[in-house]
């Protein structure tokens, strides 16, 4: 018994071509289906994310079982799909990478693991998960865990968003209870937002030069429309303010500030300056309560923490190669002699 | 027996800070249950050599500056294994540790004194001192939330956090653990007042003044609080400074008020 790992990627496929072999969870049940009906295929397990579609299969021929699914996703997309290939032990350790979060885009996320599981789950529930299939995919989750406990891999926030959330939890605990302001409704402040809601907070105050566009981005994120000319005076409510106005010159200085700080009873002020030029005179991280963040700093720990993760890759790596070799052991056992069952 | 206690204790709180460092060195800290063993157990020789000495003075150990230093870091040391796991300040162990560490060792040097204050067998004078320093060890759990509140904030506006940061509790977190040991230690420090007042106690002399002295500065730090003068930091410079000064006069005041 072979298994067999085939697919694309962000590596080898761009978007475009990435989306259009992508499987929805509804087709799962079908696809699979249709997998276990090629030639020597026992199993199958099929991953689709937005950055991967990869079949896991369990093959006594794993060539057959390839031209096999090439068919099925040309037949779907009506494309050639740019399959990359690997049985085992390399198939192995191609699971064990992706559910560790080695293989990822941004190296270390979390996020495949569920994906994983939730693959696995969809071809259990379908039946398709044979023994070894389930072995494999059991044992791909104790490393993922094994993997993110002993090394650094998932250490510290990569991106602009998770940054400023880390940040945000460093200074008031909760977000639950937190009001943001967003002053100058652009991309990033709506992103950055948007990351501070998927952590519970829950008022945010929208405030731009143009009303309209305030109210626009307001409406979308679940937010309160502001006029500019009253940022001001809602201050004294607020946690943190993200700012990225097109002003040239700074609209936040220590003179502008002190009296509004007054106005807060002691409670801390994050400040979360997106804008280029910036909004925000350095010179008020110095005040007490304020903590004062920018592009540069942001993207700064981000780029720490990525390089700290970078570093600990042979590490990972190291731990899988014992787990690749512990499943090749027990994938022989299955074949030995002393495994089968004897004849009386 | 009592020395046995004593440098088991110091064994545990040395263990307990030790192995913090060591985690915290090697990036891999996990809030773990060592470093909570290590104080609780610590915190139990504590007590056993207390027990002790309790017995055999037939009151409580509390009439000479060593006892009196062990009482003081084993009040820390109770009040932490309390606070510490319900509000998820475990890295508090790693900064009480060496503090409890450090009274201890200061109290196991100090020759013995030779003239023991007369034991009056009056409750109130026993409730008035152990609730005095029950009342300091809260005051001192509140000056190490005072040091990790500086220490994460400074981490903060530094805009370039080292590893210790991804450890240390959120400063909002540690500010209203600062304010509600400080409200913990003034109230036991009232209480303790009043069964002062009750004894007889004289209201004159060196330890009166001092004890209304540092009654007067936690007042002041709390109304602050209250009306929401005191920022964060300021309340946590409040904090560990006027412990400091606590720990640093302790031992005049108990020099001049047995003399």
């Amino acid at each position: 018994m072979n298994i067999l790992c085939a697919g694309l990627n962000h590596r080898n496929a761009h978007l475009d071509v990435r989306e259009r072999f992508s499987v929805r969870d509804e087709e799962m049940a079908e696809i699979l289906a249709r997998l276990r009906s090629i030639e020597g295929v026992s199993g199958a397990v099929m991953l689709s994310t937005c950055n991967r579609v990869e079949l896991y299969a369990a093959s006594l021929c794993p060539l057959k079982a390839l031209e096999g699914f090439r068919a099925i996703l040309a037949e779907r997309s009506g494309l050639e799909a740019p399959l990359y290939h690997h049985s085992t032990p390399q198939a192995v350790r191609h699971l064990f990478r992706v559910a560790s979060g080695l293989d990822s885009m941004v190296i270390g996320e979390t996020e495949i693991l569920g994906q994983v599981k939730k693959a696995y789950t969809l071809a259990a529930e379908a039946g398709a998960a044979t023994r070894p299939l389930h072995k494999l995919f059991q044992h791909s989750f104790r490393v993922a865990k094994s993997v993110r406990t002993e090394t650094q891999i998932t250490s510290g926030p990569t991106s602009l968003g998770s940054v400023a959330v880390e940040l945000a939890g460093k200074i008031f605990g909760s977000l639950e209870d937190r009001r943001v302001m967003i002053l100058g409704a652009g991309e990033i402040s709506e992103r950055t937002a948007r990351s501070l809601q998927s952590r519970g907070v829950r008022s945010v105050i929208v405030s731009n030069r143009t009303y309209e566009r305030a109210a626009a981005l307001a409406a979308e994120i679940g937010g309160m429309a502001l006029h500019f000319d009253h940022w001001e005076k809602s201050f004294a409510d607020i946690d943190i303010l993200i700012s990225s106005t097109n002003a040239p010159h700074a609209i936040l200085t220590p003179e502008k500030l002190a009296p509004l700080m007054r106005l807060r009873g002691g409670r801390p002020l994050f400040v979360i300056d997106l804008a280029v030029p910036r909004d925000a005179d350095p010179a008020i991280n110095d005040m007490d309560g304020v903590f004062l963040y920018d592009v540069d700093s942001l993207e700064q720990i981000a780029a720490e923490s990525l390089d700290i993760r970078r570093k600990e890759v042979d590490r990972c790596e190291s731990l899988i190669d014992g787990h690749v070799v512990g499943f090749i052991n027990w994938m022989r056992s299955l074949h030995s002699p002393e495994s089968r069952p004897h004849s009386s | 027996m009592e020395r046995i206690a004593l440098l088991l204790a110091s064994l545990c709180y040395f263990f307990s800070f030790g192995q913090t460092l060591f985690a915290l060195g090697a990036g891999g800290f996990q809030p773990g249950r060592f470093n909570f063993a290590a104080m609780a157990l610590g915190a139990a020789a504590q007590g056993w050599y207390l027990s002790i000495q309790g017995t055999r003075l037939h009151a409580c150990p509390i009439s000479t500056l060593p006892e009196i230093l062990i009482f003081l870091g084993w009040s820390i040391a109770l009040i932490y294994l309390v606070i510490g796991p319900s509000y998820r300040l475990s890295l508090m162990g790693a900064f009480t540790a060496p503090l409890v560490l450090f009274l201890q060792i200061v109290a196991i040097v100090l020759p013995e004194e030779a003239a023991r204050p007369p034991h009056l067998p009056n409750p109130w004078v026993e409730a008035h001192a152990a609730l005095s320093l029950v009342a300091y060890g809260a005051f001192g759990l509140a000056c190490i939330a005072g040091l990790m509140f500086l220490v994460q904030e400074a981490q903060l506006k530094s805009r370039r956090p080292a590893r210790i940061f991804h450890y240390l509790p959120p400063i909002s977190i540690l500010s209203q653990a600062i304010l509600r040991l400080l409200w913990t230690g003034f109230v036991l420090l009232t209480l303790g007042f009043a069964a002062g007042w009750h004894a007889h106690l004289p209201i004159a002399g060196v330890k009166f003044c001092f004890s209304l002295f540092i009654w007067l500065l936690y007042a002041a730090l709390l109304l602050g609080a209250r009306t929401g003068v005191l920022t964060g930091r300021r309340k946590a410079i409040g904090a560990a400074v006027t412990f400091l000064l606590i720990l640093l006069m302790l031992p005049a005041i108990q020099h001049l008020s047995t003399r």
